[in-house]
């Protein structure tokens, strides 16, 4: 599938799987899945450092090297748009200029459902400061295309609530969205375990984006590997095309001819 | 000079400071990070000619695992 390649914000990507950095057990095993998820581009956020801390404590960039990973530093936890926008602003200081970054604005903090209002917004002045904004939104085919009318470079829907593993609740709003897009789409969020990420990928979504369903998973590393395969023959299997449904009609693979009598 | 660090109060006794004297007191240096200083981002070759005064606010940001 060499030539099946994956355009982010000018850039191409083998992996069709974007992977979080979050609820691991620890920074090894945080390295050990993501290599084993075969993952390019990692999810991280930006926090207040400890004050006081050891200098010799590890730092996760230390094991996840930029020579080796695209960073897709986020917002979550941001429920304002300003909020948003400073926490890109300090990640593009912190990494260099790097401009990829992931838009999230919760709504609230039990669903951790998206505010499209206030993403909009902050999507706006992002996209206008340089920024190259892959978005998380809900999956309103609607503000969907908002998001990529206004410059968005991937969008970013939910399949369900963060880190609830509920899997895709609206396959068909998903498909809306895809066909209308001319960037990629990328299911974020929701995806509990492989066939998730099969039929994310069956329905014709560029990507998945997920962290809980590796890292909660009892055996994270196995779990990753498990995903990789599920996005890739996912992809194939979009790509092969699948068979029609027949309802209440079989068609025998064997011979119906040659039986023996 | 008080200097208010991602919310804590810390206390100096230098009356003068500049943000690369304080990153080396903080044992920061050897750590990626960004600051934001009284609600602007100062960019790291600007850290030795940045001066800080009685009440300032910082933030001081680092990469951490996410989703």
């Amino acid at each position: 599938m060499e030539s099946d390649k994956f355009l982010i914000a000018g850039k191409h990507y083998l992996s069709r799987l974007l992977v979080g950095t979050g609820k691991y057990k620890d920074f090894k095993e945080t390295q050990t899945a993501i290599s084993e998820s075969g993952a390019e581009i990692v999810t991280v956020a930006i926090r207040r450092t400890n004050i006081g801390q050891d200098i010799k404590e590890e730092s996760l960039l230390d094991f996840i090297p930029s020579e080796k990973y695209t960073y897709l530093p986020n917002t979550a936890g941001c429920y304002t748009k300003d909020d948003a926008i400073r926490t890109l602003r300090l990640a593009r200081e912190l990494l260099d200029g790097h401009n990829l970054v992931k838009l999230e604005v919760l709504g609230d903090p039990n669903t951790l459902y998206p505010n499209v209002v206030e993403t909009i917004e902050a999507a706006k002045v992002l996209i206008k400061e340089g920024f190259d904004v892959m978005v998380y939104t809900s999956d309103d085919p609607i503000i969907a295309k908002q998001l990529e009318d206004i410059g968005c470079c991937a969008i970013m829907p939910l399949a369900s609530l963060i880190g609830s593993g509920m899997g895709i609740l609206n396959p068909h709003n998903l498909e809306i969205i895809i066909d209308n897009a001319k960037v990629p789409i990328i299911v974020d969020a929701g995806v509990g375990t492989a066939s998730d990420a099969v039929i994310a990928m069956e329905l014709g979504c560029d990507g998945v984006l997920m962290n809980t369903a590796i890292a909660a998973a009892d055996n994270p590393i196995l779990m990753a590997a498990a995903m990789k395969k599920a996005v890739e023959s996912g992809r194939e299997a979009f790509l092969a095309g699948r068979m029609k449904k027949k309802f209440y009609q079989a068609d025998p693979s064997s011979p119906t001819s040659g039986l023996i009598k | 000079m008080k200097i208010y660090v991602n919310g804590h109060q810390k206390n100096f006794e230098a009356t003068e400071l500049c943000l690369t004297s304080l990153i080396e007191k903080l044992a920061l240096n050897e750590k990626k990070f960004a600051i934001e200083y009284n609600g602007e981002i100062i960019s790291k070759s600007n850290f030795s000619q940045t001066f800080l005064r009685d009440g300032d606010k910082l933030e001081i940001v680092i990469a951490v695992g996410g989703g």
